[in-house]
């Protein structure tokens, strides 16, 4: 079955978490136990509905403050497809947890309260789901049962947001509309009577339809060695496998291959999954690969298919989301993470930082700020292969990692 | 052409390789072993990772003394059939050393005692990596769970102030003392799972199927009658019903469920049509809203 990763975007309180908790009621995904759990502690708050964002809000932290702070991750499924939703925070001092959610996904949903309209939440929200290059957003202008359904209201927040879409980088993103209410059910699952003047899809339909995008784009094939298998037992004796995610495109047996960074010349031998030999193994899968010849090849390499290498180089810019509580500024040294290599890394200068909200850089800017997106240069200990983010989402990103606090402390999308 | 188009495909995919990573960024991860069917799922997929080499880490089990009979056989069975290295711990030894108290009463479990006997065994043996079963689908604090979740000194989870983690990239540093949780199945699904052990052929212990058993009704679920462990008082009838279990922890908690499923496609179907979750026959979930919350913070699995 076809499986549809989705994240939740949009400003604190504009429904996404009782957005998803609707979706799970309507489609009867919700088991007795969870929706006797939810009538029972609405009831107990003296609501007069259902508060089905208690179906996501899972920490006590959550449900006290009726907010979302972390990632949550909810399976269910229809007859045509499966999916996995990530309901992000909406709280900008959440924003990391919200970058985690959408780095997965290859749809998103980013809500907007139709009392409020386009807010400075949305455009960040926007602009990270852009930066990310999600292929399928839909604005789900939310609430519309506080104000009276009014298409009018509806219009208002489209040409609004239509501005934000005019100025993207990444133009080819799909944009869909639709106007909701999470809370009364109205063009979530079922088509709303109180909308007549909405023609379109009701957002499950939408999302039905949506096309098996693979958020880890086709390209050229790129495999980091992860693992060397040696077994050292009498029958594989002589056995050196290479153990990685085949990324990008296929690799097959007999393919001419460059292990970097040695650039060491070989032939792939033999692909394995477990016991049994493939002749190709596909992008996304986890196999193990031996070579022809004897070389020396360990964690951190690359093996990829000659005549299609990828960058190798010790400095690079790139997008830079912070998300740290200390400052980042030119001179600090990080490590980052690139896939599954470490390397030692120092700033080496900040070109530019960039304002969320499609209103221009600031080039004088010294440090990052927590949630702060900017352009920045890096200088490396060694080199790394890298290729450019929109042309390879796996091998085009990196985290980085603080030396101190051994924290997640930012990502990376290499331009 | 090894693929990775089918659901169950890619979430195999992507537990291979979150293994594989446990093995590269840590000195000494464990795997932590119930006996249950996921952490079976666990063992198996190790198997695959690492082969033709063996598992580069040993099971460890915390052995409440509540376990089934079959788990307990099952288990050793497995490993001795894998050439597995087997740790057991055993939360009897931490009560005969007074180090947790036993609970008595009607709903007297060993389930939380567990986490004293886990974290001494962590720092008995410096484990910097624990692996295990657990899934996001199964309970709402678990759908907050990162797949590598750092722990303090203490086992504590901090919920609030976790690492962001992008893509498929796992950041494992930690400092001395720190461990780390991994959970290679998170995006599985209970159903996924089933799925999984039927594709594969995976054997399990014998109480995952319906079979006939001396029962007594509490609470509107099902506790069996066969084993002392069991709380329950004089008044409270026991009759035989067929059933099997859906999760097989502690005994003194795991409630079974009706079922005449006696194969394993047969379970499968039972899961797909089914309107209770996995933890819906669990107490020790139900003692309070943010039960399992609670127990996360102070390092239980
Ligand atoms: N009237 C009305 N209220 C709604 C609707 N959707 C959500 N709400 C209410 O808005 C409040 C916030 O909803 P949540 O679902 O928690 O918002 P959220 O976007 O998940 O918030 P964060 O996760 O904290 O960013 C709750 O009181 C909801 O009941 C709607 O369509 N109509
Ligand atoms: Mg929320």
């Amino acid at each position: 079955m076809e499986v549809l990763k989705i994240a939740t975007a949009g400003s604190v309180d504009d429904g996404k978490s009782t957005l998803i908790g609707r979706i799970l009621y309507d489609t009867k995904s919700l088991t007795t136990d969870k929706l006797e759990a939810i009538e029972k502690t609405s009831k107990q708050r003296g609501y007069d509905y259902l508060d089905f964002s208690l179906a996501t809000d899972g920490l006590v932290a959550e449900r006290e403050q009726g907010i979302t702070i972390d990632v949550a991750h909810i399976y269910f499924s229809t007859k045509k497809k499966s999916y996995i939703i990530a309901d992000t925070p909406g709280h900008v001092e959440y924003t990391r947890n919200m970058v985690t959610g959408a780095s997965t996904s290859q749809a998103s949903i980013i809500l907007i309260d139709a009392r409020k309209g386009v807010i400075e939440q949305t455009n960040r929200h926007f602009f990270i789901n852009n930066l990310l290059r999600i292929k399928d957003v839909v604005v789900a202008i939310n609430k519309m049962d506080l104000v009276d359904y009014s298409e009018e209201v509806y219009n208002k927040i489209k040409a609004d947001f239509s501005e934000l879409m005019s100025k993207r980088d990444y133009q080819d993103q799909n944009i869909t509309f639709i106007p909701v209410s999470a809370l009364k059910g109205d063009n979530v699952v079922n088509k709303s009577e109180a909308m007549s003047w909405y023609k379109g899809a009701a957002l499950l339909e939408h999302l039905e339809q949506l096309d098996k995008a693979d958020i880890f784009n086709a390209g050229t094939p790129r495999f980091p060695v992860q693992y060397v298998v040696r077994p050292k037992t009498e029958e594989f004796h002589d056995y050196r496998g290479y153990a990685g995610k085949v990324y990008g495109g296929d690799l097959s047996v007999g393919d001419d291959i460059i292990v970097l960074p040695s650039k060491t010349r070989s032939k792939i031998k033999d692909i394995y999954f477990y016991d049994e030999k493939y002749e190709t193994a596909s992008r996304r899968s986890s196999v193990t690969i031996t070579l022809e010849n004897d070389i020396n090849v360990s964690r951190g390499d690359m093996i990829v298919k000659e005549g299609d290498i990828p960058t190798i180089d010790k400095q690079f810019t790139a997008n830079v989301c912070w998300m740290d509580s200390n400052q980042l500024t030119a001179g600090g040294k990080y490590v980052i993470q690139h896939g599954v290599n470490k390397v030692l890394a120092k700033v080496d200068r900040i070109n530019h930082k960039i304002n969320p909200d499609y209103s221009g850089i600031d080039k004088e800017a010294t440090g990052l700020n927590i949630n702060d997106i900017a352009s920045v240069t890096f200088k490396l200990n060694k080199p790394i292969f890298y290729d450019q983010f929109k042309n390879h989402r796996t091998n085009g990103s990196f985290i980085i990692i603080d030396t101190q606090s051994n924290n997640t402390v930012g990502a990376g999308f290499i331009q | 052409m090894k693929k990775d188009t089918s659901h169950i495909n890619s979430l195999e995919n992507e537990a291979i390789y979150i293994m594989r990573e446990v093995a590269a960024q840590f000195e000494k991860p464990v795997l932590l072993f119930s006996g249950g069917k996921d952490s079976i799922t666990l063992v198996r997929l190790a198997v695959k990772a690492f082969y033709p080499a063996k598992v580069p880490f040993p099971l460890m089990h915390i052995d409440t003394g509540h376990n089934f009979p079959e788990t307990i056989e099952f288990r050793d069975r497995l490993v001795k059939e894998l050439g597995l290295e087997l740790i057991v711990r055993n939360v009897q030894d931490s009560i005969d050393e007074g180090k947790v108290k036993e609970e008595s009463g009607r709903y007297a479990s060993r389930n939380m005692l567990q986490t004293t006997t886990l974290l001494d065994a962590i720092e008995e043996f410096k484990f910097d990596a624990c692996i295990g079963g657990a899934r996001r689908d199964e309970e709402k604090a678990r759908a907050k769970e990162r797949i590598f979740s750092v722990r303090d000194d203490f086992g504590q989870w901090d919920e609030k102030n976790q690492r962001p983690e992008l893509f498929d990239m796992l950041n494992g540093e930690i400092e001395l003392g720190q461990n780390v949780r991994v959970f290679p199945i998170s995006n599985w699904t209970e159903l996924d799972v089933w799925s999984y052990i039927e594709k594969e052929n995976i054997e399990i212990p014998s109480i995952y199927f319906a079979h006939k058993r001396k029962v007594f009704l509490r609470d509107g679920m099902i506790w069996s009658a066969e084993d002392d462990v069991v709380y329950r008082d004089e008044d409270e009838e026991v009759i035989e019903e067929m059933v099997r279990f859906r999760t097989v922890g502690d005994m003194s908690c795991t409630a079974a469920v009706l079922s005449e499923a006696v194969s394993i496609s047969k379970v499968v179907e039972e899961i797909r049509d089914s309107t209770i979750s996995e933890r819906g026959a669990r107490i020790d979930d139900k003692r309070s809203e943010a039960a399992m919350e609670k127990r996360k913070q102070q390092g239980y699995f």
